[in-house]
C-alpha cells in the first residue's frame, strides 16, 4: 500500500465558488478543507468525488472504500482487471446503479461538492448533469436526428433551433459531415464506430458536465477506436471525462489521471471486492508505480 | 506428389495405402426424422386445404342461388323468414361493434399490464402477475359468456346502473370479450418489451429521461411490432370469438346502431343455425357455409395486415 500523503485537498477556489454561485443563484454547498485519503494527492479542482464509498448487490460487495477526486477538464482512466469494480464505480457516478434491483451504494460521493446520494437529490438530474456512454454503442430505434434530439427534448430543454442543436452536437463527436444528409434516416444504418460517436454526440446535446464512458472502444474497430479517442481529447477542453477501460495502452494516450484497480479475496469468505489500490498522474502510474500490484499489472505480468 | 498416409481402414492390397476418403455411414434415422416433420408440417397444410374445400364447396351452392352483392351489401338477414333475405350486413355490424368494444377494453388494459410487467415491476410482482393473467386466459369461453349474461348484463348494467337495455347487448358482450382477450395482448407484448434490449433502456436514463419517458418513446417504438403483433392477435380473437357472444350479445340479426342494443355477430348465427335443423343441401344450410367463409377471408385479410404492419415496424437490434 502506498503511504499516506497527508495531502490536503485544496478545495474551490474563492473565485471559483462565487462563479459557481453566481451560475446557480443558491449557495453552492463547498466541502470544508479536511485531510483526504491516501490516493487523492494533488487533485486541485475536483468536479467528482468519492469518500469512502462502497457498493454492495444484495450481500454481495462490489467495491470498497474507494476515495477518489476526479479533476475537471480532466481525463481519468480506471483501469484494473476484471471484477475490480471499475465499471461498478463508475455506474456510481451518475447513478445508473439505482436502476439495478438490490444495487446499494454506501459512503459519499459529491457532484460540485453536493451530495450526490442525499435524499432530496432527483437521480433523474444527476443523469441530467453526468452523462454516460456505454461499452456497446446503444442507439436508439430513430433516425440520427431524432436520436440526438431525444435527450433534449425529454429533459424539457429550452431549444431555440433544434436542427441548430443536432448539428452541434454532431459536429461536437466529429459524425457531422459523415452524416449530414441522412439525418432522417434509421441509426441502425450507421456502422459501429459512427454508432458510438452517435452516442457521444446525444450525450453533449443534453450538455452535461461529466461524461462517464464505460469501455467506449470495446466493441470497436482499432481505426474507429482512434476516432473516439481524438475526440475525446478534443472533449476534454468543455468536458470532465472518467473513461473505464481494459485496454491500457489506451489509458496510457488519453488519460491526465489513471486509477488502478483490483479485486481483493476477503480472508474469510474468498468473496472478491473490488478496491483502489493507487491513484496518480497517468506519468506517475505508467512510469513509476508506486505499489507492486500496480507494476505488476502495467507491465502484463498479472490480469 | 504427396501419399496419404494409411489411418487404420481395411487392409488393401499390400504395398498400396487405401485411399483417403471422407465417405461416412449412410444415416437412415435423419431420413426417417425428416420424412416424419414433413409429415406433420403436411397434416396442418392438408387441413387447412380441406377447412377451405369445406367452406367453399356449399358456399359457392350457396352464390349460385344468391348474388354476391345481394349477400354483401344486403341490410336484412332473415335466412329462414318464409320471405327470406340474406344480407349479411347486420351480422358485420354486430360483429364490428363487439369487437371494437373489446378491444377499447383489451389494448389500454393489456398494453398497461405488459407496460407494468415489463417496465415497472419488482421481480416479485411480477411473479404474481404473470401467472394470475395466465389464469385469466385459461377460463373456458363459455364461463365468461354466463359471466357476460348475468352479471354485467343483468346486475351491473340492469340493475345498478338502471340502463335501458333488454337481456342482452353487444355492450356486455364486447366488454367481457375484451377482458378475455386482454391477457393475450398483455402477454404478447409484454414479451415483445421484455426483448428490447436493456442497454436502449439504460442509453435514456442517461440522458435523464424518466421511467415514463423511457418506456413511451423508446421502448414502445423498439417494440411496436411485436405490440402491433399483439394487438392484431387480439382482433383475430376477438372476430373469431363464439360462445360469449352467442350467449350475451342476442340472438335476433338487426343492423346495430348503438352499443346497448342487441345484435347477432357472424360467429353467433353460426353456432345457432349449427345446432337448428337445416336440412342437407338447402339454401339454409348453404348460408352457414357463405358466412363461414366471409368470416374466414376477414381472418385471413387481418393476418396479411398484421404481417405487413410487422415487417414495416421490425427493428433488428
Amino acid at each position: 500500500m502506498i503511504k499516506d500523503t497527508d495531502t490536503d485537498v485544496p478545495v474551490l477556489k474563492p473565485e471559483e465558488e462565487a462563479r459557481l454561485h453566481e451560475q446557480h443563484g443558491v449557495p453552492v454547498h463547498v466541502a470544508p478543507t479536511q485531510k483526504r485519503g491516501k490516493n487523492n494527492d494533488r487533485v486541485t479542482d475536483a468536479i467528482l468525488t468519492c469518500e469512502d464509498v462502497n457498493v454492495f448487490y444484495g450481500d454481495f460487495r462490489a467495491v470498497t472504500g474507494v476515495d477518489l477526486d476526479f479533476a475537471r477538464n480532466q481525463i481519468t482512466a480506471l483501469i484494473g482487471p476484471s471484477g475490480c469494480g471499475k465499471s461498478t464505480l463508475i455506474r456510481v457516478l451518475n447513478r445508473m446503479n439505482d436502476l439495478i434491483d438490490g444495487a446499494r451504494v454506501e459512503g459519499k460521493v459529491t457532484f460540485r461538492g453536493v451530495d450526490m446520494y442525499a435524499k432530496n437529490v432527483d437521480a433523474i438530474e444527476v443523469r441530467r448533469r453526468i452523462g454516460m456512454v456505454f461499452q456497446k454503442p446503444n442507439p436508439f430505434p430513430k433516425s440520427i436526428y431524432d436520436n440526438i434530439a431525444y435527450g433534449p427534448r425529454v429533459i424539457g430543454m429550452k431549444v431555440a433551433n433544434m436542427d441548430d442543436l443536432v448539428e452541434e452536437a454532431l459536429t461536437g463527436a466529429a459524425l457531422w459531415t459523415e452524416v449530414k444528409d441522412k439525418l432522417k434516416q434509421s441509426a441502425f444504418g450507421l456502422s459501429g464506430g459512427q454508432q458510438q460517436r452517435l452516442c457521444i454526440a446525444r450525450t453533449i446535446a443534453v450538455k452535461p458536465d461529466v461524461i462517464l464512458m464505460d469501455e467506449p472502444c470495446s466493441a470497436l474497430d482499432p481505426i474507429a477506436t482512434t476516432r473516439i479517442e481524438d475526440l475525446m481529447a478534443e472533449l476534454r477542453r468543455n468536458y470532465t471525462i472518467v473513461i473505464v477501460t481494459h485496454n491500457m495502452q489506451q489509458a496510457a494516450r488519453v488519460a491526465d489521471r489513471t486509477a488502478f484497480f483490483t479485486a481483493l479475496a476477503d480472508e474469510g469468505t474468498g468473496d472478491r471486492t473490488g478496491v483502489l489500490v493507487e491513484y496518480g498522474t497517468t506519468t506517475q502510474i505508467f512510469e513509476s508505480p508506486r505499489d507492486q500490484r500496480t507494476e505488476d499489472y502495467i507491465s502484463g505480468r498479472f490480469g | 506428389m504427396t501419399t496419404v498416409r494409411e489411418t487404420g481402414g481395411p487392409a488393401k492390397a499390400p504395398g498400396r495405402p487405401a485411399p483417403f476418403t471422407f465417405a461416412g455411414k449412410p444415416r437412415y434415422g435423419e431420413r426417417v426424422i425428416r420424412v416424419l416433420l414433413a409429415l406433420a408440417a403436411a397434416v396442418t397444410i392438408a387441413t387447412t386445404i380441406g377447412i377451405l374445400l369445406a367452406l367453399i364447396v356449399p358456399a359457392l351452392g350457396f352464390f349460385r342461388e344468391i348474388p354476391v352483392t345481394d349477400f354483401l351489401f344486403g341490410d336484412r338477414w332473415a335466412p329462414r323468414f318464409a320471405k327470406a333475405s340474406f344480407g349479411v350486413v347486420p351480422l358485420i355490424t354486430a360483429t364490428l361493434w363487439t369487437t371494437l368494444i373489446a378491444l377499447v377494453i383489451a389494448v389500454p388494459f393489456g398494453l398497461g399490464a405488459a407496460m407494468l410487467l415489463s417496465e415497472y415491476a419488482r421481480p416479485g410482482l411480477r411473479k404474481i402477475l404473470k401467472p394470475v393473467l395466465e389464469i385469466l386466459a385459461g377460463i373456458p369461453t363459455v364461463v365468461y359468456g354466463l359471466f357476460a349474461l348475468t352479471f354485467v348484463q343483468g346486475t351491473v348494467f340492469r340493475q345498478w346502473l338502471g340502463l335501458g337495455t333488454g337481456a342482452f347487448s353487444v355492450l356486455a358482450a364486447g366488454v367481457v370479450m375484451g377482458i378475455m382477450i386482454v391477457p393475450t395482448v398483455a402477454s404478447v407484448s409484454e414479451d415483445a418489451m421484455s426483448a428490447v434490449p436493456q442497454a436502449m433502456r439504460q442509453g435514456s436514463a442517461a440522458l435523464g429521461a424518466n421511467r415514463m419517458q423511457t418506456t413511451l418513446r423508446v421502448v414502445f417504438p423498439a417494440a411496436l411490432s411485436g405490440i402491433i403483433a399483439a394487438i392484431v392477435l387480439g382482433v383475430s380473437r376477438a372476430v373469431g370469438e363464439t360462445m360469449i357472444v352467442a350467449m350475451a350479445a342476442g340472438s335476433q340479426a338487426r343492423i346495430v346502431s348503438g352499443p346497448l342494443e342487441q345484435g347477432q355477430t357472424m360467429t353467433g348465427f353460426i353456432a345457432n343455425a349449427a345446432l337448428g335443423d337445416s336440412r342437407v343441401g338447402s339454401i339454409q344450410y348453404d348460408t352457414l357455409f357463405a358466412v363461414g367463409l366471409l368470416l374466414f377471408l376477414i381472418t385471413l385479410l387481418v393476418n396479411f395486415v398484421s404481417i405487413a404492419l410487422v415487417r414495416r415496424y421490425r427493428q433488428a437490434y
